[in-house]
């Protein structure tokens, strides 16, 4: 492991544990009250889940045209990832949407997009795990299609007139609201890159293994 | 060059299929089949659901691509010809969009036949724009092909192709048939707004065009052993 992971993970297991105080200390959003809370848990999944499908994306438009297995192990690590944040925000979600619009539900773009985003990721764990041989090229394929999805997740809100807010709400946050908010956010993405690092290194070590067992056969 | 070969693997495999017509006939046989499962269950006291039309056809129009998409790979893979195929000393993009453009011909006949029955079964009144429905038809198919292309020909020598096919195009075509269906609901308002069939005509163009550059980009390396 490198020497950073050990630190890094203390951090970040102290910053999710300060983040229900700044969370409970934030000020009450004015008409949905306490059920806004969710926010700082739902924006931060949901940059993750978006930021994953990129990173997966990418790692994967290198290995195919590089060819290099590492860029594979990331690939798959981001998207088992990009399947967990992109559940926690379809969890958090409707649990708000709930309380603030009355549904669980709506089958507006930003809300389709992101299930459609979230159900490529499945797709790519199905391929990888039932795929048979040649499947890594073919995920591969699947990842680059996922991530030209995520500019679209993202920018659905400003073109469409959705029931979810648009993109241009965080920015003009107060500052008692904006803390709580970025510190989630960091926790996140902290968390995100401890775990990236944890599953290839998973896989990088039973590709040894497999490596050993080959040498040890001939 | 490009396009010679183009012209060729189109010509390859419209020969192949006007001799059998096995994918012909059987897509459109399937297709029907579905449209009246739908007919039978959407259909109360002769009152069909509202907006009901659009979204069968499309519907049908996916079922039936998927159908075709995997059975012209099956072929090729039977005979180990799309080994020859990549053997050729050809433009790989070049092949891909003769294989596309077969398939595209394809799904077009056979929503040729899907549209009159489904206008007949749900007494939508799809016909009356006819310039309209063939753009909307034409980009859909081609952005829904685009991407079967790719997945069904990495597919062929996977073991599980035919449950994975399903499995990968649904979930990234969702969008072409969103706005397919979408597009094909607006034509069918008593009161026609062309903005709003306008508007998804050029987000399914925008589909085509994100779908076919992926593809062309990603076919030779997906393709390479």
């Amino acid at each position: 492991m490198p020497k950073w992971f050990t630190p890094a993970a203390i951090l970040c297991g102290l910053m999710f544990a300060v983040s229900p105080l700044l969370i409970a200390n934030a000020p009450y959003e004015s008409t949905m009250g306490l059920v806004q809370k969710i926010f700082y848990f739902h924006l931060p999944s949901a940059m993750t889940f978006l930021i994953s499908g990129v990173i997966c994306g990418i790692a994967s438009l290198r290995f195919l045209f590089g060819g290099d297995p590492r860029h594979d192990r990331t690939a798959w690590a981001a998207a088992e990832l990009t399947v967990l944040f992109g559940l926690l925000t379809l969890i958090t979600g409707p649990l708000w949407a709930r309380k603030a619009w009355g549904v669980w539900w709506q089958w507006d773009v930003r809300l389709t997009s992101s299930l459609m985003g979230w159900m490529v990721s499945v797709a790519y764990l199905l391929v990888r795990k039932y795929g048979g041989p040649g499947s890594d090229k073919l995920a591969a394929g699947l990842a680059l299609f996922g991530m030209a999805n995520v500019p679209f997740v993202y920018i659905s809100v400003n073109y469409w007139r959705t029931i979810h807010p648009a993109t241009s709400v965080v920015p003009t946050l107060p500052a008692s609201m904006g803390l709580p908010l970025w510190w989630c956010l960091a926790a996140f993405l902290l968390f995100f890159t401890l775990m990236l690092r944890l599953r290839a290194r998973l896989e990088e070590q039973r590709a040894r293994l497999d490596d050993l067992y080959l040498s040890l056969d001939e | 060059m490009f396009f010679r070969t183009v012209w060729l693997v189109l010509r390859k495999d419209l020969t192949v299929e006007v001799r059998s017509r096995e994918i012909a006939y059987t897509t459109l046989f399937f297709a029907v089949s579905c449209v009246l499962v739908f007919a039978f269950a959407l259909v109360k006291e002769g009152r069909p659901i509202e907006d009901g039309a659009a979204g069968i056809l499309w519907i049908a129009i996916a079922f039936a691509g998927t159908l075709a998409l995997g059975r012209t790979f099956e072929r090729e893979r039977q005979a180990e010809t799309l080994r020859a195929l990549l053997l050729a000393p050809a433009d790989r993009p070049a092949i891909y969009v003769g294989k596309l453009l077969g398939i595209v011909g394809l799904l077009l006949a056979a929503a040729l036949g899907l549209v009159p029955l489904v206008a007949l079964l749900f007494q939508a009144p799809l016909l009356d724009h006819p310039f309209w429905l063939a753009s909307i038809v034409t980009t859909g198919t081609l952005g829904f092909s685009a991407v079967g292309t790719l997945f069904a020909a990495m597919l062929v020598r996977a073991r599980t192709r035919d449950v994975l096919l399903p499995v990968l195009l649904y979930p990234i075509t969702v969008p072409v048939i969103i706005a397919g269906v979408r597009a094909t609901a607006a034509l069918l308002e008593p009161e026609l707004d062309l903005a709003i069939v306008r508007f998804w005509c050029a987000l399914l163009i925008c589909f085509d065009v994100v779908f076919v550059t992926l593809a062309l980009w990603t076919f030779e390396p997906l393709m390479t052993d």
